[in-house]
């Protein structure tokens, strides 16, 4: 049990308690502090898989950037005073039973997978996850997707605004 | 680290998702749970790109295989980041309408 192993059990385990409270927080303010604790994991996650590109975008992109926009939208909004509606316990139960069964029937899959075996993710080496050799397949392989994506966050900005827009 | 674990842990927070999109009924944590899974396919595609990564410098150790894993978790958060700006635009709309955030006040679009 080296380091990384413990690293990565420390990160998965404070990654699922924290989005198990992301859903039981009755608070919408507590759900996204939680997120952003989600989004800290892994971003370490990442770290321990040498994305170090990816790490940074998560936690500026959306830990920094969105989840702003949600606290900021909460706050608008002022949902602290009155409580959200309850939902039949029966109805929650099948939700419940049905991401359980989505799980299990996943896990089992994997399980029996046997082109998976023996396969591991090369942990703290490898380069392709620094900026200058994913800058390079970005600009030249990927480069019409990444201006389409331009396209993409322009029209979503003009839509954000139509929307929110008074009458 | 065996691609075993990075599996399972991701299906598990794709299942808390999951679970959080068909309990709750505040159209704001709905959305966080979105989020949610597109974070637990992000990990797994980065996971298996470092997979990939690791199988081909085996044989040549220039190889740059696996960039492209990275590269479409880059494009997924863009597309999320765009589709959280319009999806709260549109829940303040409703708010502003209905001034509830419940998203079973969206059966009124039905008639």
């Amino acid at each position: 049990m080296d380091t990384i192993q413990i690293l990565f059990f420390i990160l998965s385990a404070l990654a699922l308690f924290s989005a198990i409270m992301v859903l039981v927080s009755k608070n919408p303010v507590h759900s996204v502090l939680w997120l952003i604790v989600v989004f800290f994991t892994i971003s370490g996650h990442y770290i321990l898989l040498n994305a170090q590109f990816l790490a940074i975008v998560n936690l500026i992109v959306y830990a920094g950037a969105i989840m702003v926009l949600f606290l900021f939208v909460i706050m608008l909004m002022n949902l602290n005073a009155e409580g959200e509606p309850r939902k039949n316990w029966w109805m929650k139960l099948a939700g419940v039973v049905s991401g359980g069964c989505f799980l299990m029937v996943m896990v089992s899959l994997v399980r029996q997978a046997t082109e998976l075996s023996g396969k591991a993710a090369l942990m703290k080496t490898g380069d392709i996850g620094l900026i200058k050799n994913l800058g390079k397949a970005l600009f030249s392989d990927f480069v019409v997707p990444f201006e389409i994506s331009s396209v993409l966050f322009l029209s979503a900005m003009v839509g954000a605004v139509v929307i929110g827009k008074k009458d | 680290m065996p691609i075993q674990y990075y599996i399972y842990f991701s299906l598990a927070l794709f299942s808390i998702g999951v679970i959080g999109v068909l309990t709750r009924r505040n159209a704001i944590i709905v959305f966080m749970c979105i989020e949610l899974m597109l974070n637990a396919v992000n990990l797994l595609l980065v996971a298996f790109s470092k997979m990939h990564h690791g199988a081909a410098i085996a044989n040549n150790a220039t190889s740059s295989a696996g960039v492209e894993g990275q590269l479409f978790v880059f494009f997924i958060m863009v597309v999320a980041a765009a589709e959280v700006s319009v999806g709260l635009a549109i829940i303040v709309m409703m708010y502003r309408n209905t001034h509830s955030v419940d998203i079973n006040f969206l059966n009124r679009l039905k008639n």
